[in-house]
């Protein structure tokens, strides 16, 4: 299975990076990159949910394939939505439910960004991926 | 002046953390273990263990001794009246709902039960589902500036339809000694009960629970530098006698049949089923721990290292202390930066501290915030911690700010 563009971009990036201050600089350049959402998309039919960092998730269908967009009012969390958008744009749906999500952020060397704690809204950022790409 | 902790070493988990380039500032949430008290679970553990108040056999006698042993070393610790005064139980959380349904009979719909803005949801939660249940009112005391319950506003709000009143002695979030000695007597003056969560507060200092006058009093051990699992559960004795039993199989029975039974007076009536017996009696090797230490020496050194946090944050710019903190701990904010982004970094440097609600949700809404950074202290702590701790700080800052 090949990666998409954008996440051969964000692992040869992540990759490179050798420290935590590097890893957020660019954590914080990729969330900067994330498609606005409008603010009548900014509402709680769209929230994620579980993280204590606000977090919508749009999922749109375009063609074969679900197409998402997410925001968080937390930089970092921007970053790394921004990451898990990349690795899975453009996936048909059936592809997409079988991503290992975990394993694409041991690559990049973001796997603590998934800790099973409560207040790690990524988890249940994938978890609502997976729910919108299975319905 | 530089700090250093001569309690440290004998926390063979703390030292283990700072090998492994983590500074640990959660002590609030729960607290590392000394020495004495891994011993005493592992010599229980592997001695030979048995369960408690039933057999007749060697073991099962030496676990009961053992066992209770804890709870007179508890009943000296918080100087009960009596070692029948104290129950164990899973933790503060636990004790709380225990009150919550050992006292429902007694309360009337259109009856009140009071409590604090600043309360965790182990000292909300219980109450507000009994108010439910009950058709009761919940009355919610507000806070000074500062962080402290508002004495003028209690003694207003705490009236003759009062018939519990349930506040922490210490907030877990805003650092605050309340002022339980004027409330209680309100309370008292309407002939209410008095539940007092010691959560945060039975760590710092000796608690006199005779002198407080309180009827019932909850702590955890596992924030007393004890194993998790256990919680204390304080009552004055006619107090206990009000309670109904809330948790029925072994051991608190007096005598069953297959349609009634009767049960045991407290503390036994109230701890059904097998306890943490190694918890307990590890439990007992942290008071008598703490009963070793000098308490001017750990209070001393508490509060310089608290003044230094102080310093420290109040030093920075942008970041906006939550109240008026005077021990244990301090939340912060830092203006224009998300918290969860600020955690992110502190923990990406090995910083470990809360972030997020702390368990307060109410309170952090009334002011308005998401969620804020704090870091609390135990004796262990020095001041490299706190020099580690403001280095990332700033180092985070930098890319935030």
């Amino acid at each position: 299975m090949s990666l998409p563009p954008a996440a051969q971009q964000a692992l040869a990036a992540f990759s490179a990076c050798p420290g935590w201050e590097q890893r957020a600089r660019l954590l914080m350049q990729w969330g900067e990159r994330l498609e606005p959402l409008r603010e009548t998309e900014r509402v709680d039919e769209h929230r994620v949910h579980g993280c204590e960092s606000l977090v919508w998730l749009i999922a749109e269908q375009r063609g074969e394939h679900l197409h998402f967009r997410a925001s968080s009012d937390a930089r970092l969390l921007r970053g790394l939505l921004a990451v898990l958008l990349a690795r899975v744009e453009g996936l048909p749906r059936a592809e997409l439910a079988s991503v290992d999500l975990v394993d694409w952020f041991n690559q990049l060397g973001l796997q603590r960004q998934l800790s099973p704690s409560r207040s790690n809204g990524l988890n249940a950022v994938l978890q609502r991926m997976r729910e919108l790409a299975g319905s | 002046m530089s700090l250093t902790s001569p309690w440290r070493a004998d926390f063979p988990g703390i030292l283990a953390l700072a090998a492994e380039g983590q500074t640990y500032l959660d002590s609030a949430a729960t607290a590392q273990k000394p020495q004495a008290v891994l011993d005493a679970l592992l010599g229980y553990l592997a001695s030979g263990v048995a369960n408690v108040h039933r057999a007749q056999h060697l073991p099962g006698e030496r676990a009961t001794r053992a066992f209770e042993a804890t709870r007179s070393k508890a009943a000296q610790w918080l100087n009960a009246a009596s070692s029948d005064e104290i129950i164990f139980t899973r933790g503060s959380t636990e004790s709380l709902n225990l009150l919550a349904y050992g006292l429902e009979h007694l309360l009337q719909p259109g009856e009140q039960i009071v409590i604090s803005a600043l309360e965790h949801h182990a000292n909300l939660l219980p109450w507000q589902q009994l108010a439910k249940r009950r058709n009761l009112e919940l009355v919610v005391l507000p806070l000074d500036h500062t962080g402290s319950i508002d004495l003028q506003q209690a003694a207003r709000l705490i009236g003759p339809r009062t018939r519990l009143l349930a506040v922490s002695q210490l907030s877990n979030v805003l650092g605050r000694w309340q002022p339980l000695a004027e409330l209680l007597a309100l309370a008292r003056a309407q002939g209410a009960f008095s539940v007092v969560d010691g959560a945060q507060g039975a760590v710092h200092g000796r608690h006199d629970l005779q002198a407080l006058g309180c009827d019932f009093y909850v702590c955890s051990s596992h924030k007393l530098y004890g194993p998790d699992g256990v919680g204390l559960l304080y009552g004055r004795r006619e107090a206990l006698g009000k309670l109904q039993h809330w948790q029925f199989g072994g051991e608190m029975v007096l005598d069953a049949d297959y349609q009634s039974a009767r049960f045991r007076p407290a503390p036994l009536g109230f701890e059904a089923g097998t306890p943490a017996i190694s918890a307990v009696i590890a439990l007992g090797a942290a008071l008598d721990w703490l009963n070793g230490l000098d308490h001017t020496a750990v209070a001393h050194h508490e509060a310089a290292l608290h003044a230094e946090l102080l310093a420290g944050l109040q030093s920075r710019n942008g970041v906006r202390l939550l109240g008026e903190p005077q021990l244990a701990l301090a939340s912060f904010c830092v203006n224009g930066v998300h918290n969860a982004d600020l955690a992110h970094l502190l923990s990406e440097q090995g910083i470990a501290v809360r972030a997020g609600h702390h368990c307060a949700m109410p309170l952090m809404k009334s002011l308005g915030l998401s969620g804020a950074i704090r870091v609390s202290l135990g004796l262990y702590n020095d001041s490299e911690d706190l020099r580690r701790f403001f280095s990332a700080l700033d180092n985070a800052l930098e890319l935030l700010q």
